[in-house]
């Protein structure tokens, strides 16, 4: 059996008293794409967000359990959350490009992380665009201001952004939810493309979406896991009689 | 009294109100000016007073003016600002931040005054400074903080919390986001707050009556505690402690100070749309 990229172990999450995820436990394997789907507040974007400590920021919350990226406990008091943030990278439901160019936004990770060599940065910045399905749009503009590109191109420009740290795992957060069918579709094929680098887990913005690009899918209802199984099945036969009502469209 | 009309008398009556506004500004500046021009001259700029301060100029006056000003921008603009990162983006919303908030807004409304006998009794006599440079400057830095604190502290918070978060999941420290993004995008409001501290600092008289002023004093400071004048003290002595002094020396005086202040005015404005240029959400 092979271990997989990430193990989460007996989650439960807490807003206050709002117990957001109820004792979560699932295997993620690397080089695929995994689904969190099920309806608002299902706890499946907290879940994303535990995964890179995000939630750390916000105050309030309370959290047990534990989740283990190859192999090591990602809440373990020795780890760094810098060095955790760029190995697990993020791209959240709106485009949120950062003030400045489109290099700038592409290399800020680089940045952070101290490395300034030009040319490790230029190559940097033409990979990721690339990878990201952008490049082709921003290539003669890199020095112009990233708010002054589409909703589409920014959400790309953002991929690429995490894709520059060159991350184990992406998460994507309902990375479509603002875009237009084309940009959807670009950033649905880069996906495909991506998922042979990266370990990538998306919330999805549509039912049909996620199928489109799920190898297992996960389905969330109010903090539970409900099922998880390959994207094949889940979709088409349901074991769950809740699975089975959110995707025909019976409530959510 | 069809809606038309009602609009009209409303439209006559705002305009009316823009006017009482901007007009007593003008007539101000507009008298000084008219009054003060007559007196001023290289001299009158450059030269020490001399005949019971009725001759000469106002040089010294004019450097004491700027010495407090530099000096309260060293001290209060590093504080002003740290204080301000560190409540708007580092503090917990607790007891105690929520009381030095408090603090804050009320020293915010402490009449000047009130800072200048702080300022004796703290910085002259408890510290042994004496009257000079560095008592009076630090009593206006107090003076000048809470200003300093309270509208950086807004420009701070009024930067998007996605810029500090996306930098965060990047891998940025809560200072590299920060140092980075959130300090770049609220500079322009940073500096709006040190300009109206600092124009504060510069025109008050009751902070540095006790604290730093001369009555006359014909030469330049040597040291940080030489006494040293200053514009709005000076302006007051020959307006109300000379006799016989030409109405118009006090005008000039008090041109210069306009000038001086609203040229600072004028630089900063420039500063800092030059940064809002920069300025991308």
């Amino acid at each position: 059996m092979v271990e997989p990229k990430i193990r989460i172990e007996g989650v439960n999450y807490f807003y206050g008293e709002f117990h957001a995820l109820d004792n979560i436990s699932m295997e993620i394997p690397s080089n695929s794409v995994t689904v969190f789907f099920g309806p608002a507040s299902g706890g499946k974007t907290t879940m994303l967000r535990l995964i890179n400590r995000l939630n750390d920021i916000v105050e309030g919350t309370r959290m047990s359990g534990s989740i283990l990226i190859n192999g090591k406990n990602i809440y373990d008091s020795d780890i760094n959350l810098a060095e955790l943030r760029r190995r697990v990278g993020m791209v959240f439901a709106l485009p949120l490009p950062l003030p400045g160019t489109i290099r700038e936004n592409v290399v800020y990770g680089l940045k952070l992380a101290g490395i300034k060599d030009r040319n490790r940065t230029e190559e940097v910045l033409e990979r990721s665009l690339k990878q990201a399905a952008i490049w082709d749009e921003v290539k003669d503009r890199l020095d112009s201001p990233a708010n002054a590109l589409s909703g589409g191109q920014q959400q790309r420009l953002c991929i690429a952004r995490s894709l520059a740290l060159e991350p184990e795992v992406l998460l994507l957060d309902e990375p479509t939810s603002g875009l237009d069918p084309i940009s959807t579709r670009k950033v649905e094929e880069s996906l495909h493309e991506l998922k042979k680098l990266y370990t990538i887990i998306i919330v999805p913005h549509s039912i049909q979406q996620a199928a489109r690009v799920a190898d297992q899918a996960a389905f969330f209802l109010m903090g539970k896991l409900i099922e998880y199984r390959p994207g094949t099945e889940i979709f088409t036969r349901p074991r769950e009689k809740r699975t089975e009502d959110y995707i025909t469209g019976r409530f959510g | 009294m069809n809606r038309s009309h009602v609009q009209k008398i409303g439209f006559v009556f705002l305009t009316l109100c823009a006017i009482a506004v901007v007009a007593p500004i003008l007539v101000v500046i507009g008298i000084v000016f008219i009054e003060g021009v007559r007196v001023m001259s290289w001299e009158f700029i450059s030269a020490v007073p001399h005949e019971g301060m009725k001759e000469g100029g106002i040089f010294p006056a004019i450097v004491g003016t700027l010495l407090l000003t530099l000096g309260t921008a060293i001290c209060a603009i590093p504080v002003g600002v740290g204080g301000s990162v560190y409540l708007a983006e580092y503090a917990k919303d607790n007891w105690m931040t929520r009381a030095i908030r408090l603090a804050i807004v009320n020293l915010a409304g402490i009449p000047s005054i009130v800072y200048g006998l702080f300022g004796l009794g703290m910085f002259v006599l408890f510290m042994h400074m004496g009257t000079s440079i560095i008592a009076g400057v630090l009593t206006l830095a107090i003076m000048t903080l809470p200003v300093i604190i309270s509208t950086s502290e807004e420009a701070l918070r009024s930067v998007p919390t996605e810029f500090r978060t996306v930098s965060a999941s990047l891998g940025g420290t809560r200072w590299q986001g920060i140092r980075n993004i959130v300090l770049p995008q609220a500079l322009p409001g940073i500096i709006t707050g040190i300009i109206l501290g600092l124009l504060r600092a510069a025109g008050e008289t009751a902070p540095i009556l006790f604290t730093v002023a001369a009555f006359y004093l014909p030469r330049l400071p040597q040291s940080p505690f030489d006494q040293v004048m200053a514009l709005p003290y000076h302006l007051y002595v020959i307006s109300t402690q000379v006799p016989g002094m030409p109405l118009s020396v006090q005008y000039g005086t008090a041109l210069v100070l306009l000038i001086l202040v609203l040229s600072m005015n004028f630089v900063a404005t420039i500063i800092r749309s030059y940064f809002r240029r920069r300025r991308q959400w």
